[in-house]
Order: C-alpha cells, then sequence, then structure tokens
C-alpha cells in the first residue's frame, strides 16, 4: 500500500520487503491496486522475534520464493529498466454474473465449494425461488445498494445489493423471516471474514422485540448450536461476509494463521434482557428499549472463564481474569444472569456504568509489561509517539507504575444465559457498531 | 424419479458481490544505478521490521558503501500513510525499500 503510493504519487521507485507467507496476497493486492508488476523482495518467515544475526542471514540469504539472492532482488528492483509490460495501462474490468450455469444439484454443491463459496458444511442452493421467498421479507428492493465490505484495508471494497445478501441468506439455511436481522448485519459493513494474521472472528448480539419475533435464544445454550435462529443469521453473516468482499480463500484472500472457530457462525445470539439487572445493550448505545437492534463487535480471540463470584477475593480474581488478555482487545463481560447479579450484589455495582467503570479501574499493568506487549508496539506506540492521547502521558510512567490496559470506552457487557449455573467469560474483543433492524424490515 | 431429479438442472444465483473497477497506477522510472543516490531503508512498524531493515543498511555499508542509506520508522501505526515522510523520500531521497508487508 504504502509503496504503490509512493510509486504512483512521489514518482519514487520502491521496492516492498515481505515474507514468504504473504506471496499470493501481496499480489493480489497489487494487482487490485492496479499496480501488478509492483517489485517485491521476500525473506523467510517470520521476521519478528529474530536476532540481528538471524536476520542478516535472512539479507545475506536466498528469497524464499524467487531462489536468487535477497538483495540482488532488492537492487534489481530499483535498478532494472521498466519493460513495455511495466508500463502497459491496462484497464481490468471485473463483474458478478447473476446466475451461475445450469447444473445438477450435485454439480453445483461441488462448484460452491470448488470457488470457495462456503463454509465446508452443506448449503441451501439459492434458486431463484427460494431468493424471491427470502426477498419478500423486506421491503427493500432486490437492486438496492445495501453497502461495501473488503477483507482487509488494503484491500478493494465490493459492493452488493439486498438480492446478494438474500441469496447469502438462504445458503446459510435461514428462515425467510430472519432476513432484516441479516441484511442490518450486511448493512454494518462489518466483515465477519476480516483477514487478520490473529485470526479474529466476528460477534453478533441482538436485541429488543425481533428476538421474540423470530423465536431466538439467549436462555440455556444460547451460544451454542440449539437455535435455528441464532444458528443461521450467524452463519449468514459469516457466508455473506466472504462473498460479498470478494472472498475468504487461506493464503489469498484470508491470512489468520491459526483460523478460528467462532468463525463458523459469529458467535450470535440475543441478550437475555428480561434477567438483566442492568439496561439492555442497544439502550446502552443510544437505541430505544422497543427497537430491534443487532451489535457486532470484532476481534474476537481471547476468552476467559470462571465461576461465580466468591465473597472472599471476587475482586482479586477478576483482576486476574483481566490481565490474562492481551491489552489489545478490551474485555465484554458476558455474563449469565446469576453473575450479573453478584456484581451488583458483591459490589454495589447496580448501573452499567459503575460496572464498566469499576472493570476498566481494575484492569491495569506496570507501565513496562504494558509497552512491551508485540500488538501494543504494532498500534499503539506509535499513536503513542504522534503524541495521541491518552497513550503518549501513559508513555511517561515509570516501568513499574500501573496503567490501564484498556480505554473506558473499549468496556462492555452482555447478559446472556439460562441460570442453570453461574459461569460467565470475558470476550476479548473490539465493539464495532449497532445497526437498527427494524430499518430493513 | 428421485435419479431422475438428481440428474436435472436448475438454476442459482451467484453469491459473489460486485467488485470495483481496477484503475492502472503508473510506476516510477528506474535508477541507472544506486551508487551516489540516497535509498530510504523505510521501517513500516509491523513486528520488528525496523531490526531486518537495519541489518539490510549493514549490508549496504558492507557491500555498497557507495550507496547513501537513511533509516527511517515511518510514523503512525502501519496502516496509516505518512505524507510528510513520503514528500521527504521525493524530495531528498532516490529510491525506497519499505517493508516489511504493507
Amino acid at each position: 500500500m504504502h509503496c504503490i503510493n509512493l510509486e504512483s504519487q512521489y514518482g519514487v521507485p520502491t521496492v516492498s520487503m515481505q515474507t514468504e507467507s504473504f506471496v499470493d496476497v501481496v499480489r493480489q493486492t497489487a494487482y487490485s491496486r492496479g499496480m501488478p508488476r509492483q517489485r517485491f523482495a521476500f525473506v523467510p518467515q517470520p521476521v519478528m522475534g529474530k536476532s540481528p544475526a538471524e536476520l542478516r542471514a535472512y539479507v545475506d540469504g536466498l528469497d524464499p520464493i524467487t531462489g536468487r539472492p535477497v538483495m540482488e532482488e532488492v537492487i534489481e528492483g530499483l535498478t532494472a529498466p521498466l519493460s513495455a509490460e511495466d508500463l502497459q495501462q491496462v484497464r481490468f474490468d471485473r463483474s458478478t454474473p447473476r446466475l451461475v450455469e445450469p447444473d445438477t444439484e450435485e454439480n453445483l454443491r461441488s462448484l460452491f465449494w470448488d470457488r470457495r463459496w462456503t463454509d465446508g458444511l452443506p448449503i441451501v442452493l439459492p434458486t431463484e425461488e427460494r431468493v424471491a421467498e427470502m426477498l419478500a421479507h423486506t421491503s427493500h428492493a432486490p437492486d438496492e445498494v445495501v453497502g461495501r465490505m473488503r477483507p482487509t484495508g488494503p484491500r478493494e471494497a465490493w459492493e452488493y445489493t439486498v438480492e446478494k445478501v438474500a441469496v447469502n441468506a438462504v445458503m446459510a439455511g435461514a428462515r425467510p423471516e430472519y432476513f432484516p436481522v441479516i441484511l442490518a448485519l450486511a448493512a454494518s459493513q462489518v466483515s465477519a471474514r476480516g483477514s487478520t494474521t490473529s485470526s479474529a472472528a466476528a460477534m453478533a448480539v441482538v436485541n429488543g422485540p425481533i428476538r421474540h419475533e423470530i423465536g431466538m435464544n439467549w436462555g440455556i445454550g444460547a451460544m451454542g448450536p440449539y437455535n435455528q435462529a441464532n444458528a443461521t443469521i450467524g452463519r449468514a453473516y459469516g457466508l455473506l461476509s466472504q462473498n460479498l468482499q470478494g472472498g475468504s480463500v487461506p493464503g489469498q484472500t484470508y491470512v489468520g494463521s491459526q483460523g478460528n472457530n467462532y468463525a463458523y457462525n459469529s458467535i450470535t445470539f440475543a441478550e437475555n434482557e428480561e434477567r438483566s439487572p442492568w439496561e439492555p445493550f442497544h439502550v446502552t448505545h443510544g437505541f430505544e428499549p422497543g427497537e430491534s437492534v443487532v451489535s457486532i463487535f470484532g476481534g474476537c480471540r481471547t476468552t476467559e472463564y470462571s465461576l461465580g463470584l466468591r465473597a472472599r477475593f471476587w475482586r482479586e480474581h477478576v483482576q486476574y481474569m483481566l490481565r490474562g488478555m492481551d491489552p489489545h482487545a478490551g474485555p465484554t463481560l458476558i455474563l449469565d444472569p446469576i453473575t450479573a447479579r453478584q456484581f451488583v450484589d458483591r459490589g454495589g455495582l447496580d448501573t452499567k456504568e459503575k460496572l464498566l467503570r469499576w472493570i476498566y479501574e481494575m484492569a491495569t499493568l506496570p507501565a513496562a509489561h504494558y509497552w512491551d506487549y508485540q500488538l501494543i508496539q504494532n498500534y499503539v506506540y506509535p499513536r503513542a509517539l504522534k503524541g495521541v492521547e491518552p497513550y503518549a502521558t501513559m508513555l511517561k510512567a515509570a516501568d513499574d507504575e500501573l496503567i490501564p490496559m484498556f480505554r473506558p470506552d473499549e468496556v462492555h457487557v452482555v447478559v446472556v444465559g439460562g441460570e442453570t449455573n453461574g459461569y460467565w467469560r470475558i470476550m476479548g474483543c473490539n465493539y464495532a457498531k449497532s445497526v437498527s433492524i427494524d430499518a430493513w424490515r | 424419479m428421485a435419479e431422475t431429479t438428481r440428474a436435472s438442472k436448475i438454476t442459482v444465483l451467484n453469491p459473489m458481490g460486485y467488485p470495483p473497477q481496477i484503475a492502472p497506477t503508473g510506476m516510477a522510472p528506474r535508477l541507472d544505478t544506486l551508487v551516489g543516490k540516497t535509498v530510504y531503508l523505510v521501517d513500516c512498524r509491523f513486528d520488528d521490521s525496523d531490526l531486518l531493515l537495519q541489518q539490510m543498511q549493514a549490508w549496504f555499508a558492507a557491500h555498497m558503501p557507495g550507496v547513501n542509506t537513511v533509516f527511517v520508522s515511518k510514523s503512525g501505526v502501519y496502516t496509516e500513510e505518512d505524507p510528510a515522510l513520503f514528500q521527504e523520500i521525493k524530495e531528498k531521497g532516490d529510491a525506497a525499500i519499505v517493508g516489511v508487508g504493507h
């Protein structure tokens, strides 16, 4: 991204250093950015954590992609004259046909998998009749543009319509009455198939009357495979993300090193508003209690858990859980109603504001430990150097001074569960946005 | 009957979104030689990329001492633009090596 800008906007010949794991990703990005002949040189993966001597060996060694010396690639990339092919100003027009070539069900199922249009599980084939039935459950026209989505910042955004969302909803096995929720998820323009080496997944929480209307689950097993609406709405969110953004193919449009099982249905459930001691999540974020809303979180990776809050050391136990998280993704407490009430009873945290403030204040680390996290080095330290607050002030703390791990607006709570026990979790994730479902009815 | 149904062809919709058109972006002219030129080694601040580029700077010093190298870390996180630095490279430099990734 930076190299293409340096070349095209500043006229500076540039070589982009990459690690071997990203060869397909960077070549595809160069293509989609209109510079298919961008110059690269590759070194082995990883760079992170290697000693100076090991990195010097990378520089002295061979490019693992081409087999030629790395520095020969670098020097040639800056000095070899541009060829006629380099100078060719080619415009690439791409389009997506509305229909797939007719075929048998068996062949179409194979084709959908071969083209990486599924999540590996069986799908419902999106016939025109099934898609029309889905479309009948929204007042919006099939050709209305819903939004644009991309797997990661440097990639180009793809556009999609109401009909395209319906196609993916059918594939996921969603019932037509779920469609407004799925459209709201699509309208968020937040991908559930983000391409990040961290293998982050999404989480979707539904509030309001629609929970009752379509029979969602917020009680026993709400976060598990025990409810058709929870299961298929979440699956639809994943499928629409991967297909409407232009793909989620390992090594090309997906680089999550380990992958993430949460991605199968994007942790989709309804909040147990009726048994929560606090206001519903969507009300905290500016909606009326009677509105139906879906709230989206990204970056789901870390899960901490415990059982209830013991009288003697509950504060310390919560603090240990918080300190076990990577400080790059804020804590969202996912509380069974039993534990939610324990936070009220033990700590007097009878408003959500009090609870979130208490969590924020408990989540601290010695400054030296905080700044040494790799993700803090990647994402927060550069901002501190630029003077962005509160990070710039935090950077002045002594090594052993306790500083906050998170910002107050990064701490959230959702109540869910059927009160068979007081198990609760903390999900490390980032709240993205809340979207009206009613707007897509 | 069931066999006939399985064998008959059906029409389904394509689930992919609509890609944007790709507009070509021009590459910069290359240099005749790096000797006597200034090459910026730009650390994009991702996963110890500074350490790799510092080793590359050492390689230039050992093998191509006639190349003037400038090591610099871009400001902000790796995804952010740094127009002030890019303008500096345009004005004071001749070429750039950016790493790692992005």
